[in-house]
Formats: C-alpha cells, structure tokens, sequence
C-alpha cells in the first residue's frame, strides 16, 4: 500500500530541504523561495484532504497504518496511523501553515530561506506527532518540533523575543522529559508483565495492566507534559510571552496547532494509557481547567495589548477543552475534540488580523486603535467574524464545541459547567469590550485615518479562516460523525478499564458516566 | 609468545609505529620544510582501523594481560574515530598557533596508543602503565603553547593533580595485589569472590583508591577541577582530544574494572559510583550555566557527560554497558565536532572563543554556525540528533534497573543543561553581531571532517538501530 502518511509527514521537510538548496544571496529570491514553500504547504494541504476524501468514517480502527521495525532490540517501530481523532488535526495543520506562510509574506524580510524552512520542518513534526502510534517516535517528533519554533520565536519575533523564546523551550523540555521517562518505564513494564520483550507500541500498551503506583506516576508525568503544552493554568506562564513575542506566524502556529498537542496527548495517551490514574485525577485537573477558564478570561479583560489579550483568551479556551476530556463521557469528549478545531480557526483568524493590524500600525496596543470601521470597514467584518467566532455565537463553530463540553460537564458535575458557563459569558465580556475598542467610536488617532483596508493577500489569508468558522458551526455533522466511532473506543477503552480496576481510592460513578448510551449523542 | 598475542595489539602498534615516524619525520625534516605529518597519523590511524574490523570477533588476548575483545575493540574503534578527526582538524590549527607539528602530532599518537592499550588492558598494572602513556602524552599536550600563561597554568594542575591520582591507583592497585595475589582481573574477582570475607576492609580500601584514579581521569565530581582550567588552558583541538579519547579509554577500563575485578563487592561500590553520578551531573550542568568562556562550558558539559555515562555504571545491567559504548561514541563525535568549531573560529591572536564573540556568528560563518548549533543541540541530547539516542539508551538503562531517581537528576539536568547550549545558539543567530573580526576560511579537510560529523549526529539520532545493538553485542564479552 502507497505509504500516505509518511508521505504527508515528510513532504514539508522536503520542501525544507529544497528550500534549503536554492541560493539566496541578499535576499534576491526571496520571491522564489516564498512561492516554494507556499507551493510545498498547499501540497501537504491538499494531500491531507485526500486523506480526509479516503478516510472510513464508520471505522473506529486506526487507519493508512503503517508498521516498520526501527530499533528492534528495545522494539522501536515506525508505527504511524489515524483515526477520527487526529485526523482533522492533520487537515487543520495542513490550512493553518499556508496560512501562516501566506500572513508573513509582507512582514518578515530578514533570512526569509530560514524563516520558510523552519515553519516546514515545523509543519513535518507536527504532522508526525499527530500521526505516531509508538511512544517512542511521538516524542521524537514532540520534542523535534520545539527546535523550529525556538528559531521562529527567537530570530523573528518582537523585542523581548530571546527570553519568550527560551522560556517557550525550557518549559516545554522540562515538561516533557519525565513523560520520556515513563515512555521508557512503559516500554520495561510491558516487558515485565507480558513477558513478550520491551514495547513502545501503543496498542499493545493500551491493553497493558499497570499496578496502581506505576499508573499513578506515569499518568503524572505525561500529563505534566500535555499541561504546560496546553497550557493548563498554573502552567500557563510561558505562553503569553511567547505568543506576544513571537512573529505572527509563529502564533498562528502555535495557538492553531501546538496547544493542541497537549490536548491531543491527553486523549491520546494519558487518558487511555492510565484509565484509573485518569478517573483518579480528572477531577483536579477539571478544577485546574475551571480555574484557567475564570482565570484566563479575568486577565484577558484587562490587558492593554490585543495580543496579549488573544493569548490569555487561549488559556481560557484551551481550558474548556481540558474539561471537556476531563468529563469523560461522549459529549465532553467529542466537544473538546471539536473545540480543539475551533479554537485553531478562531484565535488563529484573531492572531493574523492583530498582526495585520500591527502591520499597519507598528502597535498592538488597544488604546492606540479606535474607530477603525469607519476606516477599514473588510478587515473590521472579517475582525467581527472572528471575534463572534470566539465567543461562541451559535452558527459559528465556537458554540458548537463549547456547547457539548458544557453539555457534557453538566452531565459529570454541574459545579464545573456552571463555573465554566461564566467563562463564556467573561469571554463575551472581554472580547467584545476589546472590539468596540479598536473598532467604533470616532478616529482618535491621527495615523489611523488613512490606513489601508484588506490587500488582496490578506484576504486569502483570512477567507480560508471565515470559511471554516461558518462552515463548521453550520455544518458540525461532517466532522462530528468521523470522530463519533474513535471517540466511542476511546471512552470504551477508559471505562472499562477503569471499571475494572479502579482501586479503593477510585470513583465509583465511572461506570454512570462512561457508558452513556448511543442515543444520547448529540447528532446536527 | 605465540603469534596470535601479537596479532591481539596489532591496533596499537600500528599507531605507536605512526607516531614514531611522526618523531623521525619531524626528525628529519630540513627547516621550512613542510611535510604532511598528519597523513603519517591517518596511515597508522588505517592500520589500527582495519586490524579492529579484522580482528572482530576472534577473542585475541595478548600476552595474557591484552583482551582483543568485542568491548574492548568497540572502544579502540570510537578512539580510531576521534584519531582520525583530531588529525583531520589539526594540521591548520597547529599551523596557525605555530605548535611544534612533529611533536604534537607524535604526542597525540602516543596519547591514542595509549587510550587504546587501556581499552584492551585485562591487567590492572597493564591498565596503569596505559594510563601513563596516555597522561604524559596528554599533560605535553595541553602545555604545547608553552607561551600561553593559561597553557602552562592549565598543564600544571592537571600534572599536578593526575600525578596525585596515578598515585592513588597504584597505591589501591598494591592493596589489589595485597589481597589477590596477582593484577589479573579475572583473578583479582575470583579472589574477592572467595576471599572478600576475610579482608573486606582491605578490598574496600583498595576499590576506594582506585575509584579516585579513575574518577579523576574521566573528570567526574569530585575529582574534576582540573577539567575547566586543562581544557582552557589546552589548544582548543587538544581540549576536544582530550575531553572525548582520554575519557572513552578511562570509561572503558573503569567499567571493565569494576564488572570484572570488583563484581564481588558490587554492594560496596554500587552506591558510591549512584552519588558520584548524580552529583556530577549537577555540578557539571549548574556549574556549567555560570560560564561565559565557551570552552570553559564545554568542560562543565563533558563533566555532566561523565555523570550520565556513569548512570551507564551505576545501572550495572547489560543495557547500561551497551549504553555507555554507545554514548561514549556519539559524545565522542558531537564533543570533539563542537571544540574543532571553537578552534576553527580562533585566528592567530584572539581565541574568540567567549560567548560574546559568537554573536551574529550565523551572519559571518553560517555553515559553521548551522553545524554548532546542530551538535550543540545533540549534546543537550534533542531529538533527532544522536544524543538524544545516546541518553534515551541511558535511561534506558536506569529505568531498566529500577533506578527512577538517577534517571530523573539525568532528565532533569539535561533541561538545565539545554539552557547553557542554547545560549550559544542564542548569540549565533539572535544577538546583533558583536566586533569579532571574520575568522579565515576553514581547511578543505576540516569542512569534510565536520560534515561528516553533521551526518553521523543525523544518522545515528534516526537509524541507530544498527549501532545499538553492535553496542548491546559487545558488552557481552566482558564476561
């Protein structure tokens, strides 16, 4: 069988290396090298709708799998596949990179060779770690894609960008090497209890019975990890600085894909890997999720600076997505997964406008804008769209995600739902107030008045964005019902086990709420 | 003696006999004269290369106290490796510091003949006469700039204090003989394994004092103040030498030592070499963070090195062996690659090698930037670079024996670590560049040796799958 996902992991990186061929002196073909790259990313764009095109929708099986030997003696495999899980996290990081690459055509001017191939290779590690099956290989990729975004941060962003960019690093590595550890603890466990050789196979690990301790710690470590990469609130310190520092690029990729990650690794990994640990603790990790929501929203509404704010609005949204897992029943889950995909269109559309305005006027500070639609009346439509789009305004995609991780809450624990809906109403608060800010009322700045409204590649940029918000908070069905079988497995996977095991110290609802019946599903 | 015990030291005579005709060419060299003593060095380098590969497999011993061996010959390989790199590097660096080539040369090949002598040794005097060999090649070596203040200083207190430690050796190798009756491995160990009992005060004493020796030689805490002010102080291509072949051959008499000898009081020992492990990757990488001289960082990242090969020792399994063979090769590569970097940038009066002087390095020299920034990361041990294979088979090995607190200082320390690396990267491509003044164009070899390096890091940090397990193979023959 063709090898579609190595195909699709590796062609970015190729184009990295062919950009990395063209001769670039001074910048001269800075235009060929924009071309080839925006060429290379459309590629993988249209090779993961292929993808998409070709996926079983009624098949809760990985699928495209791929399985080869690696390092055999500790049994590392190539082991990649997708299912309705990662998949549109492949489509969303296939739009999102030539969006990015289109948004800084006009903004980054310095080493445009490096800048192109850093968000390639970028693009090829995030693709991996969405399609890797065998522990080993997704941390490979996990930890492969901090090094393109260092650069992208630290050689291309704003003032204080070394420190965002260190910051961003050490945080993310020193999350991640204890979940290195208990990949490694994993791998030997299977040895000790099967029997049947070390494996870093994460099938064969999903049906291993770990004793409770073992459970216990390695649950901690991967979800150390997946929580400062989400970021979960206390961990969340690192992400405003890198967001705001970063070129706009870099935080479209960084919003739009790697939070996602964490996410993904929740569901992915910690969650099914450890179902008791994971019944044990979802209960704190909702409050932490609950806490960033409140938390996230409240610092949001007072800061000074549209990025900034856009940044403390993810830790907001991100954290809906954490409850949403942490519920564990079909909503909760299939909401987060939805709400993973909104919160990659949304703040990324959010992200390009604020560096299309900060383009234009060199600041990103709210109190330097005001009465831009008088001015730029296409950019302030398209600004409202994706604020709307934010906030959850039911036909755009926001409403659809939050609604089912509330729904989905509400079923758990009212007590989360009811903090988090004042989430919602906070993120209407903040995100609305910022907009009427920047946009109505009369032209306060001198330098405002004759800025110039959407270029032609500017709405490129955008269009794809709007698009998406409307179409999947019209059409939700189409994304939903691939994921409708996976999620079901997974849940599957977590109750039973949990049910099985749970020790003393374990819920004993677990049962009420992962077995939900199959009508309850909401079906648009 | 028979033939075949020749054959067993083929390697090193091929080296020895290289550096003797370094000495004659120098020798016989007319004033002015150029002669390419380095390709001398390469031929013997060949020599020992190829009789490795041949003699792969076969179990040679010498004379009953040298070990051809799969263990030993692994490690006469990575040191055939770092021989040829280092006389790839030299030859413009030793032109443009005016050493004295014949003299350098035929040092750097006895240091190696040496290095490698103590990879095969079976014999604890055997080991010890190598450990000789290759110090004095070694403390000549670091002074060669004998107008340099800090050559001589550094040359000095590493003299001073590897005296110091040879000393203790030879005096905890008495105790050995004291109990055992003989310096032979094998039967030092059947002897404490019989004897232990009846004079363990002795056998302890004599492990202690040979633990010293050897903990000075691969630089680990507390033995290493040498490191910072030898490396500093050395040539910068001597310091990268110095830092990967004397630890590889320290490393692989040590662990051969303590499996073999001192199996029978593994209890004893065992603890000690945990502590010394964790406290040398704390102060090398904590330390380390403090440094602006760039080689002076190298040096704290190589004793935080030593911490985790020791992790390899303290896991006393198969897969810690295997692992450390493995990583002392990928350290090997990745640690001299990033001293010759060092040494490339040096013109005759400025070193440049603070961290100052690496701003806006990736404007002025990319190639050599890219190639920095890329071994640099692969000693912080980031995917997909060879170390990070080397440390995953590390804690592989920690993990495998139980051992979670040694893995989590070594996860730990290695974030800190990437802190101290990725400054560097930080001045390279982010800094505005500074006032260092374009450093001449590297030689064609050095371009080649470097490039290679880069290939090695790539390949072995995606398919090492061959080399592990050659690595995981050739432990099995210490036993």
């Amino acid at each position: 069988m063709f090898p579609v996902l190595t195909t699709i992991v590796f062609l970015p990186l190729v184009g990295a290396l062919l950009l990395l061929l063209i001769e670039n002196r001074d910048g001269r073909r800075d235009a060929v090298i924009r071309w080839t790259a925006l060429a290379a990313s459309l590629l993988v764009f249209a090779a993961t709708l292929l993808l998409w095109s070709r996926f079983d929708p009624s098949c809760a099986d990985f699928q495209f799998v791929e399985r080869h030997d690696w390092i055999p003696s500790f049994g590392v495999q190539y082991f990649v596949g997708v299912d309705g899980i990662s998949l549109f996290l492949l489509v969303l990081t296939g739009v999102l990179t030539p969006v990015a690459l289109l948004s800084s055509w006009e903004s980054v001017h310095k080493k445009v060779k490096e800048f192109s191939a850093f968000l390639l290779v970028l693009e090829s590690a995030m693709l991996g770690v969405f399609v890797s099956l065998d522990l080993f290989l997704f941390y490979i990729f996990w930890d492969a894609m901090l090094i393109p975004m260092y650069f992208l941060i630290g050689v291309w962003g704003y003032d204080r960008r070394i420190y965002a960019a260190v910051k961003f690093i050490l945080f993310t590595a020193a999350g991640s090497v204890l979940m290195l550890l208990a990949i490694i603890g994993l791998a030997w466990m299977h040895n000790s209890i099967t029997g049947t050789g070390y494996s870093f196979d994460l099938l064969k690990l999903y049906d291993l019975r770990l004793p409770w301790q073992y459970e216990f710690w390695f649950f901690l470590a991967f979800t150390l990890a997946f929580a400062i990469k989400v970021p979960l609130f206390p961990f969340h310190t690192w992400l405003p600085d890198a967001h705001v520092e970063a070129p706009t690029a870099g935080s479209v990729i960084l919003a739009g894909v790697l939070l996602k990650m964490g996410t993904y690794g929740l569901v992915r990994f910690a969650f099914p890997l450890f179902p008791s640990a994971a019944a044990f603790f979802a209960p704190a990790l909702a409050l932490l999720a609950v806490i960033g929501i409140v938390y996230g929203a409240l610092v949001a509404m007072v800061q000074p600076d549209l990025k900034k704010l856009v940044a403390y609005s993810s830790v907001s949204h991100m954290g809906f997505v954490v409850l949403g897992i942490c519920a564990l029943n079909v909503q909760g889950m299939q909401g987060a997964i939805y709400q993973m995909l909104n919160h990659g269109i949304s703040t990324g559309g959010l992200f390009l406008i604020v560096g299309m305005l900060s383009d234009r006027r060199h600041t990103r500070q709210i109190a330097e804008f005001g009465g831009l639609k008088a001015v730029t009346p296409r950019l302030v439509a398209v600004f409202l769209l994706m604020t709307l789009s934010s906030i959850g305004l039911p036909g755009l995609n926001g409403f659809v995600g939050e609604f089912l991780i509330l729904l989905g809450a509400f079923r758990w624990d009212p007590r989360y739902a009811a903090f988090a809906a004042s989430g919602v109403i906070l993120s209407a608060v903040y995100m609305l107030w910022m907009f009427q800010r920047v946009n109505y009322g009369p032209v306060t700045h001198d330098e405002n008045r004759s800025l110039p409204d959407l270029t032609v590649r500017e709405r490129w940029v955008i269009i794809p964005m709007v698009a998406m918000a409307i179409f999947m908070g019209v059409l939700p069905g189409i994304f939903l019902r691939p994921m409708q079988p996976s999620v079901d497995r997974l849940l599957q996977r977590v109750s039973r086990e949990a049910v099985a095991r749970a020790p003393a110290a374990g819920r004993t609802d677990v049962t009420l709420r992962a077995t939900v019946p199959a009508d309850v599903r909401v079906k648009n | 003696m028979s033939s075949s015990s020749i054959v067993a030291i083929v390697p090193i005579l091929c080296v020895m006999a290289a550096g003797i005709a370094a000495m004659l060419a120098e020798a016989f060299r007319e004033p002015g004269e150029r002669i390419p003593i380095s390709g001398l060095g390469l031929v013997g380098l060949a020599g020992a290369g190829i009789s490795t590969v041949l003699l792969w497999g076969r179990h040679a011993t010498g004379f009953g106290v040298v070990a051809a061996d799969t263990f030993g010959l692994f490690v006469v390989m990575i040191l055939v490796v770092i021989g040829v790199m280092t006389m790839l590097l030299s030859p413009r660096m030793v032109e443009r510091d005016q050493l004295p080539g014949g003299e350098y040369y035929a040092l750097t090949l006895f240091a190696l003949a040496g290095m490698m002598l103590m990879a095969m040794a079976t014999d604890l005097l055997v080991i010890f006469l190598a450990l000789e060999v290759m110090s004095l090649a070694v403390y000549v070596l670091t002074a060669i700039r004998r107008g340099a203040e800090a050559s001589v200083e550094g040359a000095f207190k590493y003299f001073i204090l590897g005296g110091f430690s040879s000393a203790f050796f030879l005096y905890g190798l008495a105790f050995v003989y004291g109990i055992a009756h003989t310096t032979k491995l094998d039967g030092v160990g059947s002897a404490l394994a019989g004897e232990a009992a009846s004079h363990p005060t002795l056998a302890l004493v004599a492990v202690g004092l040979l633990l010293v020796g050897f903990g000075f030689k691969v630089s680990a805490v507390p033995f290493h103040m040498w490191t910072p002010d030898a490396y500093e102080g050395a040539p910068t291509i001597v310091a990268g030498f110095m830092s990967t072949g004397v630890k590889a051959a320290a490393f692989a008499a040590f662990v051969r030592v303590m499996v073999t000898a001192f199996e029978p009081l593994r209890a004893a020992w065992l603890p000690v070499i945990w502590v010394m492990a964790a406290i040398t990757m704390i102060l090398g990488t904590v330390v380390g963070v403090a440094q602006t001289n760039l080689k002076r960082m190298l040096a704290y990242s190589s004793i935080a090195h030593a911490g985790y090969i020791l992790i390899g020792l303290a896991a006393s399994n198969d897969v810690g062996r295997g692992a450390i063979l493995f990583y002392l090769l990928v350290y090997g590569v990745t640690n001299l690659g990033a001293f010759a970097v060092i040494g490339l940038l040096a013109t005759r009066d400025r070193a440049n090698d603070d961290l100052a002087s690496m701003a806006g390095l990736s404007n002025r020299h990319p190639a050599l930037a890219a190639v920095f920034a890329v071994l640099l990361l692969s000693l912080g041990g980031i995917p997909p670079t060879a170390g990070f294979v080397g440390k995953w088979y590390i804690f592989n090995a920690a993990v495998r024996s139980g051992d979670y607190g040694l893995a989590i200082i070594g996860v730990l320390t290695s974030v800190v670590s990437i802190f101290f690396y990725l400054r560097v990267i930080v001045m390279m491509y982010m800094a505005e560049p500074g006032d260092a003044p374009s450093s001449p164009e590297p030689s064609r070899a050095a371009v080649l040796t470097l490039a290679a390096t880069l290939i090695v890091t790539f390949y072995l940090g995606i398919l090492p799958a061959p080399l592990l397990e050659l690595a995981a193979r050739s432990v099995g023959s210490l036993f």
